[in-house]
């Protein structure tokens, strides 16, 4: 579809190439729980910049695990090179930990873990870095009551947090973005979890990141206009080059669905 | 960048607000490795200011005031030095804002920061790509933008809107959800763009560029 007016369309929705990183490689888990290494996190964060992703997710998928930090040096080295947004998440607890991401190549970042335990954790990250800096990660495993129930450490543990009340807090709390990841669908590239993304941006005034389960453009274009995603996040599709930044475009675009123009 | 000037003593300020890695990193694609520093010193004798921001408007200030540098800035500005604030860094220059209460700016540039007013259709706040265009009332020619279309996209991430006193100050306008907010603000050398063009892909890095073959 032509773009008629620049100035007066919709909004862009966006195109997010997630890495999670464990032990300096870039991994693709499967239920989030058997791993696969794809490659190194530098070269891949570069390669997907090139191919005009609009965005990063770096997650360091056992940081919280281990209660250790990220590795500030390795995101600083993939960082580097990449001039789109990163956001930045595993292990984040402290407001030190915030600023040291910022300051090592993060744009925002994403917490789930620590918040669960902690939500006030939240109101201080945002009086200190703004809503607009602070992501909340939930990552959602459907239950035999049909509800979803969030999990932390890398879909490891349960919480017994509902997710969509916990994604009602958040955002009352003040998070900027949702970053909704469905354990059911991730690594399966069968299309994301269109039940629970709907659930979330019905209720949410703030941006939703679909994440898990997309394995082709279709995917994509239907979690956006079937369930509302602002934005839709990827891994499989990528890191496997089951088809590119452009064709995905390409494919939104002729549903109507705008992106950024390459 | 002009031959005879090779390599512009640029700062950026460290005033505990801001994704300082990525910034300095669209520096160094120019060729130009800045000064990280809050020591106004080093900022007095500097040849072009950046003043980062991603944060709240309160932490903003507070981290400036907290470092001696508003009277630094302000001198800088009215000196004329080329200085470019980014997000949190063009809101800062304003004379108030009103995250977390109300708070005096810099006041580089009159107008005010405001939370973005309640639109229909669209989300607060207002993340991802989106255009920023010429006002009918301004010319780029002269300007950091100058040679750019008249149209292009930027990334942005905010939740409060720039709104200078008078549109004289209005060097780029974006709508979203309906509404016109102001994504570049200048007065003099002193720039300010909402948007972020460390993180615009290659767009951005043009612009930034441009603030350097500015100096």
């Amino acid at each position: 579809m032509p773009k008629k007016h620049l100035h007066d369309k919709f909004s862009n929705k966006r195109i997010i190439a997630r890495l999670d990183i464990k032990g300096g490689n870039v991994v693709k888990p499967v239920h989030t729980e058997a791993l696969r290494i794809v490659g190194k996190p530098r070269e891949r964060a570069e390669l997907y910049y090139k191919q005009g992703i609009d965005e990063i997710v770096y997650m360091d998928i056992v940081a919280s695990l281990y209660g250790r930090n990220l590795d500030f040096d390795l995101l600083r080295s993939v960082a580097e090179n990449i001039f789109v947004p990163l956001t930045v998440g595993g292990g984040i607890r402290t407001i030190k930990d915030i600023n040291e991401a910022l300051r090592s190549g993060a744009d925002k970042v994403a917490i789930n873990t620590y918040a669960i335990g902690n939500p006030n954790f939240l109101e201080k990250a945002i009086h200190e870095f703004g809503s607009q800096c602070i992501v909340l990660s939930i990552e959602a495993k459907k239950q035999a009551n049909g509800h979803w129930e969030a999990y932390t450490d890398g879909g490891r543990e349960r919480t017994g947090v509902d997710v969509v009340e916990w994604a009602r807090q958040g955002i009352k709390r003040g998070v900027g973005e949702l970053l909704i990841t469905s354990i059911d669908r991730d690594g399966t590239r069968q299309g994301y979890d269109l039940d629970l993304i709907k659930r979330i941006s019905s209720l949410s005034p703030i941006p939703v990141i679909a994440y898990g389960g997309a394995g082709k453009p279709e995917d994509m274009g239907e979690v956006i206009k079937k369930a509302r995603a602002d934005a839709v996040a990827a891994a499989s599709i990528f890191h496997y080059d089951l088809c590119s930044v452009r064709e995905i475009k390409k494919h939104l675009n002729s549903i109507g669905v705008y992106t950024r123009t390459l | 960048m002009s031959k005879k000037k090779i390599s512009p003593n640029i700062v950026i300020v460290d005033y505990g607000v801001g994704n300082l890695h990525s910034l300095c990193q669209a520096f160094k694609h120019s060729g130009i490795v800045p000064l990280v520093t809050y020591d106004p010193e080093t900022i007095k004798r500097s040849d072009a200011v950046v003043l980062p921001g991603v944060g709240s408007f309160e932490a903003g200030m507070c981290g400036l005031k907290k470092r001696k540098l508003i009277d630094t800035i302000v001198t800088a500005s009215i000196n004329q030095k080329p200085i470019l604030g980014i997000c949190l860094g063009a809101q800062v220059m304003l004379d108030v804002g009103y995250e977390f209460g109300t708070f005096n700016g810099l006041g580089l540039i009159p107008g005010k920061v405001i939370r973005f007013p309640k639109l229909n259709s669209e989300k607060i706040p207002h993340v991802g790509w989106n255009s920023v265009y010429k006002p009918t009332h301004i010319s780029w020619k002269g300007t950091i933008l100058q040679g750019l279309k008249n149209e292009f996209e930027t990334y942005f991430v905010h939740s409060y809107v720039l709104v200078p006193s008078d549109k004289k100050y209005i060097y780029g306008l974006t709508s979203y959800g309906g509404h016109e907010f102001c994504s570049v603000i200048k007065k003099g050398n002193t720039y300010g763009c909402q948007f972020h063009p460390e993180k615009s892909g290659p767009m951005g890095l043009s612009i930034i560029d441009r603030f350097i073959k500015s100096i």
